[in-house]
């Protein structure tokens, strides 16, 4: 069940096309990757979906309904651009926030105090947020962002300015929030983090959605039947079923990649090493969402 | 609903936590009360008792001279050589020197002092040998002071409006004052607020915050939300300006013990009643008389004002001020918070600023130099029509009188320009909030009003 359906929405400034016709679905319960490139689409995508901005055409449906302001209460938007009120406290902040997304002033309280004990920033309550570094401050607009448990949450860059420490703590944070039942919505240029938290993604380029799905199928779609092979030995195929994309050899040892044609399967080719050479491992090699990224805008690029 | 209320709730409750709120909240009321005793205090230390020794070879002042408050008289006998010596051991002010003369040729009256004499203890020194000159010349010729005053006529003019059906006092300078004190106070509150709730939205946006509230409330409730919470602010720093001021000036004036309310004229009366006290000579019933009429005058001032004020329709005053006040704060606030969201930073709001301030400080000048001579006349007329003009030219003509289709018609000009601008500043406002960097010119500003959000 997809708790987002995003049906053909289009969205035009004055002088370009921000979104074009742009339809995908984001199942409930996951980690959604928002990829693209710089000004590719996403943040226009993400205050349609926040309700900063309307779509010029299409449609955004939130748990099977028309998107509608009562749904902000199910939303929680972190933008990239962070930011608070500088001379508020962080705890009246907090409580602002929050009940501004319709949370009686008693269940923000009691939210508060569940969350800053999670995030070990009790002692930060009195302050105001100027006095704050700017990582502290980060951490505070996550805990702005969940306080009202959406089911749905945005996250746009969410590890920037983060140190190592408490990125991870944003990461299980983050996980824990699936795990919960909430989705997450996770727009980001760092694809290492995408493989890692992921389940799906979307990826949108010059306006345009370029590829959507669950990252294993996205994965599947993109890869090459190539195998990765290191072994000992003087490797030469002339099988016309395999096709060796590159190799090389260093001191009797050698890595090759090589691709299976006519319908082989990676045990044909396994079989037609063992003969020949001493296998040390055999890996299929799988494209990274980073290659199928760079692919697929590069490509765009030269059309 | 409940959103705009938290908005309003914070706009409110964070300004009104502000040290410079509570500073500037506090301290005015003291300044007020403070410029309004320290000038009688000024002249309280300086006005010690003057002592004058008093060298009369005439003896025409003998026992004549009475001592005052703060002003006593030594008689000395001798010679002049002998009386300066004594007068210049002493700390006394001043020597006076009445030479041998009569009373039809009063000639060679010296003041001896230490330092200049100064013009003030001239003066009153002159005063009181004059009077008791004319006294004698009066005695001499047969008249008394007494016949002298009864005959003395004292006119004041009663100004009576015809217009409107009834017959009202109306005395121009009270009237004036209570227009030009409104329209005063109108003008700096849209100005004071008016440039905060820029600086608000300008905070926003510069703290990035405005896409995370855009988020959960739409641009008009958060703009909206502002503009009430400040006004809410500027009414409560008025508030307690009146309450602070009347208080402190209580306090002051009973420290102090000037009488508050109607403080110069129950002074001045104070001071005859105190004079009167003094009086034991034969002429004591002349020179009552002369205090009663004079009395009388004060009395006569003050029922003036007061009846003026009565005439004045104060709840139509009040009313009409509350609502330029408001009507006019929420014209230009609008306007003031579009100016915001159209900028990134504060010194790139004066080009913007310029059509606003325009308005509102022709109006001021215009109230002074034109509106208030001719109340009725045709600049005064439009420029309290026009909604821009009206908040504070109309304050001006409010006590004046006029005439009911005019208020109505300049009050729902008003309420319509008010709407207007609201539109047209949110329109600038839900586009130039999420808008950074990215210098705005008119152009640019016009097109925003037709763009889609």
């Amino acid at each position: 069940m997809s708790i987002l359906k995003i049906d053909g929405v289009t969205k035009t400034y004055a002088n370009h096309t921000a979104l074009d016709n742009v339809s995908f679905e984001i199942p409930k319960g996951c980690i959604f990757g928002l990829l693209g490139p710089n000004g590719a689409g996403k943040t226009s995508l993400i205050r349609i979906i926040t309700q900063i901005t309307g779509a010029d055409s299409g449609h955004i449906y939130f748990k099977g309904e028309r998107l509608k302001p009562a749904h902000t209460k199910d939303i929680g938007y972190l933008p990239e651009e962070r930011g608070l009120y500088k001379k508020m406290k962080v705890g009246e902040q907090l409580l602002y926030l929050t009940q501004l997304k319709g949370l009686s002033k008693e269940d923000a309280k009691a939210r508060i105090k569940t969350w800053v004990d999670r995030f070990e920033i009790r002692d930060w309550l009195g302050k105001n947020i100027e006095d704050l570094s700017k990582g502290m401050q980060q951490k505070v607009q996550f805990v702005a962002t969940v306080l009202h448990e959406p089911a749905l949450i945005i996250l746009d860059e969410p590890f920037s300015g983060f140190d190592p420490i408490n990125a991870n703590l944003i990461k299980d944070e983050i996980l824990r929030l699936r795990d919960n039942g909430a989705t997450i919505i996770f727009s980001t240029h760092r694809m290492e983090s995408v493989e890692e938290l992921c389940d799906n993604i979307a990826l949108i380029n010059r306006a345009q959605k370029v590829l959507d799905g669950p990252v294993k199928e996205v994965k599947d779609a993109y890869k090459t039947d190539t195998y990765q092979v290191i072994g000992n030995g003087k490797l030469l195929i002339t099988s016309p079923d395999f096709h060796v994309v590159e190799q090389h050899d260093n001191h009797g040892i050698f890595r090759a990649h090589i691709r299976l044609l006519n319908n082989t399967s990676p045990n044909d080719l396994l079989r037609y090493l063992i003969q020949r050479v001493e296998v040390h491992s055999f890996v299929e090699l799988v494209p990274s969402i980073n290659d199928i990224f760079i692919q697929k805008v590069t490509e765009k690029h030269h059309v | 609903m409940s959103k705009i209320w938290l908005i309003i709730q914070r706009e409110y409750l964070t300004r009104v936590r502000k040290k410079s709120f509570i500073i500037m909240t506090l301290l005015t009321p003291l300044l007020l009360a403070a410029f309004m005793v320290l000038p009688g205090l000024l002249i309280t230390m300086s006005g010690e008792t003057e002592t004058v020794m008093v060298l009369d070879e005439s003896s025409l002042f003998e026992g004549k001279l009475k001592d005052e408050k703060d002003l006593k008289f030594i008689p000395l006998s001798g010679s002049l050589e002998l009386a300066k010596t004594v007068y210049q051991e002493t700390d006394n002010t001043a020597l006076l020197y009445i030479p041998k003369m009569s009373i039809d040729d009063p000639k060679g009256i010296t003041v001896y002092g230490k330092k200049n004499t100064s013009l003030q203890t001239q003066v009153r020194l002159e005063n009181v040998l004059e009077k008791e000159i004319e006294n004698q010349r009066f005695l001499a010729s047969g008249l008394d002071r007494a016949t002298l005053d009864k005959i003395e006529a004292e006119v004041s003019l009663n100004t009576i409006n015809l217009s409107d059906g009834g017959e009202k006092d109306n005395n121009a300078i009270v009237t004036s004052i209570a227009g030009v004190a409104g329209a005063v106070i109108i003008y700096f509150f849209i100005f004071l607020y008016g440039v905060q709730i820029m600086r608000g939205v300008i905070e926003e946006k510069t703290s990035r915050i405005v896409e995370v509230m855009i988020s959960s409330v739409k641009p008009f409730q958060l703009m909206m939300g502002k503009i009430i919470g400040i006004a809410a602010v500027g009414l409560t720093q008025f508030l307690l300006w009146i309450v602070l001021s009347f208080i402190a000036v209580t306090a002051v004036s009973a420290a102090f013990g000037i009488d508050a309310a109607p403080s110069p004229a129950a002074q001045f009366a104070a001071g005859q009643a105190a004079a009167q006290g003094g009086q034991v000579t034969e002429e004591e019933e002349s020179a009552t008389v002369a205090n009663a009429a004079a009395e009388n005058e004060v009395a006569n001032t003050i029922t003036d004002v007061k009846q003026s004020f009565a005439n004045l329709n104060i709840a139509l005053i009040f009313g009409c001020f509350l609502f330029y006040f408001l009507g006019g704060y929420l014209l230009y606030g609008s306007l003031f918070g579009a100016i915001g969201a159209a900028v990134d930073n504060e010194t790139d709001t004066q080009q913007f600023m310029m059509p606003i301030t325009i308005p509102l400080i022709i109006s001021f000048i215009m109230s002074y130099s034109v509106v208030l001579k001719n109340p009725d006349g045709p600049v005064a007329f439009w420029m309290s029509i026009i909604p821009f003009t009206s908040p504070i030219v109309m304050m001006v003509r409010v006590p004046f009188g006029v005439p009911a289709w005019e208020l109505l018609l300049s009050m729902g000009l008003l309420v319509a320009g008010f709407v207007f601008t609201t539109w047209i500043a949110s329109r600038i406002y839900r586009v130039g909030i999420l808008m950074y960097g990215k210098k705005i010119n008119y152009k640019e500003l016009s097109k925003w009003l037709f763009y889609r959000v």
